[in-house]
């Protein structure tokens, strides 16, 4: 009987702390809003921050990119030749790109790669007591620390997902044209043809900005609200992943049954 | 009778349902350095959170400039601590700018001033402790006492009329100590400041403070000038300055008779 009672009592504490966080970490979000004056008035502290999480996540998106563009025509090659159809192989390496693997691999990616970045430095920011002296110094570490790095990752990661797209879509196509022999007229023209630019450009943007403002919101609440000590930085930093990873792929159904209904 | 520019009134301060403080009166006097000393984890840097408005006190009121602090909102605590300047334990100084961009943050964050009047107030700040030539250095390459005295360059960058210091000789060799010894005083006294120093070095603080206030479970155990307390009969405070490892602070940490204990093999 007290096995049971403890077991809900675990349940009910565990639920109660995960309200708690997502309260917090909406309370962080609107004072990042409400903070955002600075951001942008001394654009700079955002731009170098911009550097930090867009700039410096270049190699591991175009890279991947690459990858995912090139196994995407391996694998459509594959099967649309069964249907007789392997022009079409540029319109689905372009839709899937635009539509989905861009924004949401490049969300992951970020994730990985800035976010935990981001986490792990405001983390230890805050047990270096670096935000208390900031504080101190009467200077909100919200609109001086958060706000720039939040809209960094909110420009960076269209930016990103877009890159992420067009190398995507070279990698394609340097194994659909030269390796295979598919038609390159073919190629580009059905592209050009099937990919329209509100719905599927247009949107897939708009997805990778949503994941923008999630990831780095994430990234920044994890950290802010991390135990100033090594071991709640370090749990910290993977819960930015675990988080992230979900709520984007979370996001991305909700995001892509809106987009299709209207 | 002097000044005083902080004042805690009847303060007590608790967190999670335990009350850390119970009524504690302090005053602090324009132009003095005043030490709060006390063991560790006696709540004396919770006493310098309270004055700089990090933390509400659950009673009791603080006072800076005639203003209590906790009654103040965001932008009214602010202005307040423009007038203060603080020196961290371990410095926190922001590790991703150099030495001079840590001493000139507080200056652009709150001035609009040139960038060459700049250079020159944040090389004045480093040659009042000494480091002007250290000044293109990263935070990781000073050492632990350097470090402490670029982040009170910083703290002083503004010329605060407060200075508080929490423990500033934790970890440092004795050289670096005297320096920090040395410039707590002549800073204070240049600046015409008001300085609070919380820490546990008994003797480095009794050969500059003006005043010393005790603090022992919650409460303001003694206080007096550094002679009155050298020869304090009180046992805890005779303990303390002397360093006698047993006394009314006891050696053990509060546990079930060790004899049962044992028997027992209860942890």
């Amino acid at each position: 009987m007290r096995k049971v009672q403890r077991m809900f009592s675990k349940l009910g504490a565990g639920c109660i702390n995960k309200l708690w966080r997502l309260g917090a970490g909406a309370r962080l979000f609107w004072l990042t809003l409400i903070s955002s004056g600075e951001s942008f008035r001394r654009f700079r502290l955002t731009v170098r921050e911009v550097y930090f999480t867009g700039v410096l996540s270049l190699i591991i998106i175009l890279v991947s990119a690459f990858f995912v563009g090139m196994v995407l025509a391996l694998q459509g090659y594959h099967t649309l030749q069964k249907y007789g159809s392997s022009e079409a192989i540029g319109v689905l390496v372009a839709l899937a790109l635009v539509r989905e693997l861009g924004p949401v691999v490049t969300a992951l990616l970020f994730a990985g790669r800035a976010g935990t970045a981001i986490t792990a430095e405001i983390g230890l920011m805050k047990a270096t007591e670096q935000l208390s002296a900031m504080e101190m110094m009467a200077v909100s570490p919200i609109a001086r620390v958060v706000a720039p790095r939040f809209w960094a990752g909110v420009i960076a990661m269209p930016i990103l997902a877009t890159l992420f797209t067009m190398v995507g879509i070279l990698g394609g196509y340097l194994v659909a044209v030269p390796l295979i022999g598919v038609d390159a007229g073919a190629f580009w023209s059905q592209m050009q043809a099937n990919v329209d630019w509100q719905y599927d450009i247009l949107n897939g943007v708009l997805k990778s900005i949503v994941f923008g403002v999630a990831c780095t919101m994430i990234a920044l609440f994890e950290g802010y609200d991390a135990p100033p000590t090594a071991e709640g930085v370090s749990r910290a930093t993977t819960r930015t992943v675990v988080t992230s990873s979900l709520a984007v792929l979370g996001l991305d159904f909700v995001l892509t049954s809106f987009m299709i209904a209207v | 009778m002097a000044q005083s520019i902080v004042e805690i009134k009847d303060l007590s301060f608790g967190y999670k349902g335990k009350l850390l403080h119970h009524g504690i009166n302090m005053t602090f006097q324009k132009g003095k350095v005043v030490a709060i000393m006390g063991g560790s984890g006696s709540g004396k840097t919770t006493l310098l959170r309270l004055i700089g408005g990090q933390l509400k006190p659950t009673k009791g009121e603080v006072t800076v400039g005639g203003e209590v602090v906790h009654h103040q909102n965001r932008e009214g605590i602010y202005r307040l601590r423009r007038k203060m300047g603080m020196l961290f334990q371990h410095g926190a100084l922001f590790t991703d700018l150099s030495v001079f961009d840590n001493v000139a943050f507080p200056i652009r964050e709150h001035t609009d001033l040139p960038e060459s009047m700049i250079r020159d107030l944040v090389l004045m700040k480093l040659n009042a402790v000494g480091l002007r030539g250290a000044h293109a250095l990263m935070p990781a390459e000073l050492s632990g006492g350097m470090a402490r005295r670029v982040a009170l360059a910083r703290a002083i960058a503004l010329d605060p009329s407060i200075i508080m210091y929490d423990e500033p000789f934790a970890g440092l060799d004795p050289i670096s100590m005297a320096v920090i010894c040395d410039l707590i005083r002549s800073l204070n006294d240049v600046l015409g400041a008001t300085s609070i120093i919380v820490t546990h070095d008994v003797e480095e603080t009794f050969q500059f403070a003006d005043y010393i206030y005790f603090v022992a479970n919650g409460v303001v155990a003694a206080e007096g000038s550094p002679d009155e307390l050298r020869n304090s009969e009180l046992p805890f405070i005779h303990q303390f300055v002397h360093g006698e490892k047993d006394g009314p602070v006891p050696f053990h940490y509060a546990a079930p008779e060790y004899h049962a204990s044992l028997l027992r093999g209860a942890r």
